[in-house]
C-alpha cells in the first residue's frame, strides 16, 4: 500500500467533482467501492472506460449515443413529423422517462444567456432550422424552462423557424401536478389563469 | 458584522455549488451589489430568483469587502413578460446593460427609481421610447450626459438638428455646414418630443449605442454591447415585434 493512499486520495478529489457529492460522501463512496472491489468497483472501472470511449453526440438530435445516431434518430416509428426542443440531456431524458412523447427530439446544448454571452451561434439553432426544413417537421414543441433565458431562447427559436410555416408551440406553464396555490410564485399563478381552459 | 437593508432588482442569478446561487441585484441604496442566496437553487427559490424580479434583500457579511450572503422576499415578479416576445427582450437589454455599466456598490438612487419606472412599463404598450430615455440617462449616470439643449457651435437653441458623435453635444442647421455627413441627425424621441416612429428610435439608439460602446470600452475588454442589446435594437426595428405571442 505505498501508493495506494495517494491514489485512493486522488479518487476521493475526482469522486467529489461529482454533482450531489462532496469530499465527505466521496470518501464514504470510495470506502465502500474498495470494500467491494470485485462486485462493484472493477465492473463500475470497466464500464465507465467503455462509455468514455464510446459516448458521443448523436449527429442529428444531439443525444447522448454510442453510435452515430441514437436509438431514438434511428426508430422509424419516432418520424411523427414531431420535433421537441430541449436544452440538454437531461431535459431529453426525463421526458422520455414521462413517456408522454413520441415524436423527436433536437437537444440545442444550452439556452441564449446575455450575461455569460452565450450567442445563437453557440447553440444548435442552425441545425434545427436545417431539419425543419430537411426532415418535413410539421410541428416543433419548445420544452425549454420557465425561465428568463429559457423563454428568450424560445422566442428566437420562434422568430428563426417562422419563414418556414411550422407550427410552433410550447409547453404549459402553470399549476403542477399536487401543488397547492397558496405555495406558488405570482408568476406561476398568472401564467396559470392566462392559460386556464374550459372545465 | 456588516448588515443592510434594502430593495432591489435582480440582474443575473448563477448556480454555486448543489443548492446556492450568486445573485448580482441593482439596489436603491447600495447599487449593483453581489452576495450569495444559500437555498437559492432550491425549487422553492428558484421561481423567484429570476431576472427582472424585485426583492426585499438582507446583507450580511463578517467584513463588508466580502461577498456576503443576502436573504431574499419577493416584492413582485416579472415572469409575466416571459410570453412577452418584446418585453422580454427589454428586461434582458436592461439587466445586461446595468450589469455592464455601473460600477459595483456605487448607490445611484435616481437612477434605480428610473430604472424601477422602466421595469414596471415593460409589460405595457408605449415603452421602446421610455427605453431609449433610459439609455440616456445610463450615459448621464456613467459620466457623458448628452447635452441636447443647445448649439455646441453657435450656442442657440433654435432649430438643433445633429449630434456631435465625438462630444454628445446638439449642433443647429446652420452651424453644422460641411459636417453634417459626419455628425448623427438628432431624433425628436431623444428630445423627448412627439410621437416616437420607428424610424426615430432607431437613430435615437444608433446614437445612444455609439455612445455607449465608447464609454464602455474598457469595461467591454474591446467587447460590443451585450448581444441583449443588440437583439433589441434589431427587434424594435421590426414592425411584427410590436406584438405578443400567446
Amino acid at each position: 500500500m505505498t501508493q495506494a493512499p495517494g491514489d485512493i486520495e486522488r479518487l476521493i478529489e475526482l469522486m467529489a467533482r461529482l454533482p450531489g457529492l462532496g469530499p465527505r460522501s466521496a470518501r464514504r463512496a470510495v470506502l465502500m467501492m474498495l470494500k467491494k472491489r470485485g462486485a462493484v468497483m472493477a465492473p463500475l472501472a470497466q464500464v465507465m472506460a467503455e462509455v468514455a470511449a464510446s459516448a458521443r453526440d448523436c449527429v442529428r438530435c444531439g443525444n447522448i449515443t454510442g453510435a452515430d445516431l441514437c436509438d431514438i434518430c434511428r426508430d422509424e416509428r419516432r418520424a411523427t413529423g414531431e420535433l421537441c426542443v430541449v436544452e440538454d440531456v437531461a431535459d431529453l431524458w426525463a421526458l422520455e422517462r414521462a413517456g408522454a412523447f413520441r415524436g423527436r427530439y433536437h437537444v440545442l446544448g444550452g439556452v441564449l444567456s446575455a450575461l455569460d454571452s452565450v450567442g445563437p451561434d453557440d447553440l444548435r439553432i442552425p441545425q434545427l432550422a436545417r431539419r425543419v426544413r430537411d426532415e418535413g417537421i410539421a410541428e416543433v414543441i419548445l420544452a425549454l424552462n420557465a425561465t428568463v433565458d429559457g423563454q428568450t431562447t424560445a422566442h428566437y427559436i420562434a422568430d428563426v423557424l417562422a419563414p418556414s410555416g411550422v407550427q410552433v408551440t410550447s409547453l404549459a406553464q402553470g399549476v403542477p401536478i399536487g401543488g397547492e396555490l397558496d405555495y406558488l410564485d405570482d408568476g406561476t399563478i398568472g401564467a396559470a389563469l392566462r392559460a386556464r381552459r374550459r372545465f | 458584522m456588516m448588515e443592510w437593508r434594502d430593495e432591489g432588482v435582480l440582474l443575473s442569478v448563477r448556480r454555486h455549488g448543489e443548492s446556492a446561487a450568486i445573485i448580482e441585484v441593482f439596489t436603491a441604496a447600495h447599487g449593483r451589489h453581489m452576495g450569495v442566496v444559500r437555498g437559492g437553487a432550491s425549487r422553492k427559490l428558484a421561481p423567484v430568483l429570476q431576472p427582472g424580479a424585485q426583492l426585499d434583500l438582507t446583507w450580511r457579511a463578517r467584513l463588508d469587502g466580502h461577498m456576503g450572503a443576502f436573504t431574499v422576499e419577493p416584492i413582485r415578479s416579472r415572469t409575466g413578460l416571459l410570453g412577452d416576445r418584446l418585453g422580454l427582450a427589454g428586461l434582458n437589454a436592461v439587466c445586461a446593460l446595468l450589469h455592464v455599466a455601473l460600477p459595483e456598490r456605487e448607490p445611484h438612487p435616481g437612477f434605480w427609481q428610473v430604472s424601477i419606472a422602466l421595469f414596471d412599463a415593460l409589460s405595457g404598450p408605449d415603452w421602446p421610447a421610455a427605453y431609449l430615455r433610459w439609455e440616456m440617462r445610463l450615459l448621464e449616470e456613467i459620466g457623458f450626459g448628452l447635452d441636447l439643449t443647445r448649439c455646441a457651435v453657435t450656442g442657440s437653441r433654435e432649430d438643433l438638428a445633429y449630434v456631435s458623435p465625438k462630444t454628445g453635444r446638439a449642433v443647429s442647421r446652420a452651424a453644422a455646414g460641411d459636417w453634417v455627413g459626419r455628425l448623427f441627425p438628432l431624433p425628436l424621441a431623444l428630445l423627448g418630443q412627439g410621437p416616437t416612429s420607428a424610424e426615430d428610435l432607431a437613430r435615437g439608439l444608433a446614437i445612444t449605442g455609439h455612445f455607449l460602446s465608447r464609454e464602455l470600452a474598457l469595461m467591454l475588454g474591446g467587447r460590443p454591447l451585450p448581444e441583449a442589446r443588440t437583439r433589441l435594437q434589431e427587434m424594435l426595428l421590426q414592425p411584427v415585434s410590436f406584438t405578443k405571442r400567446e
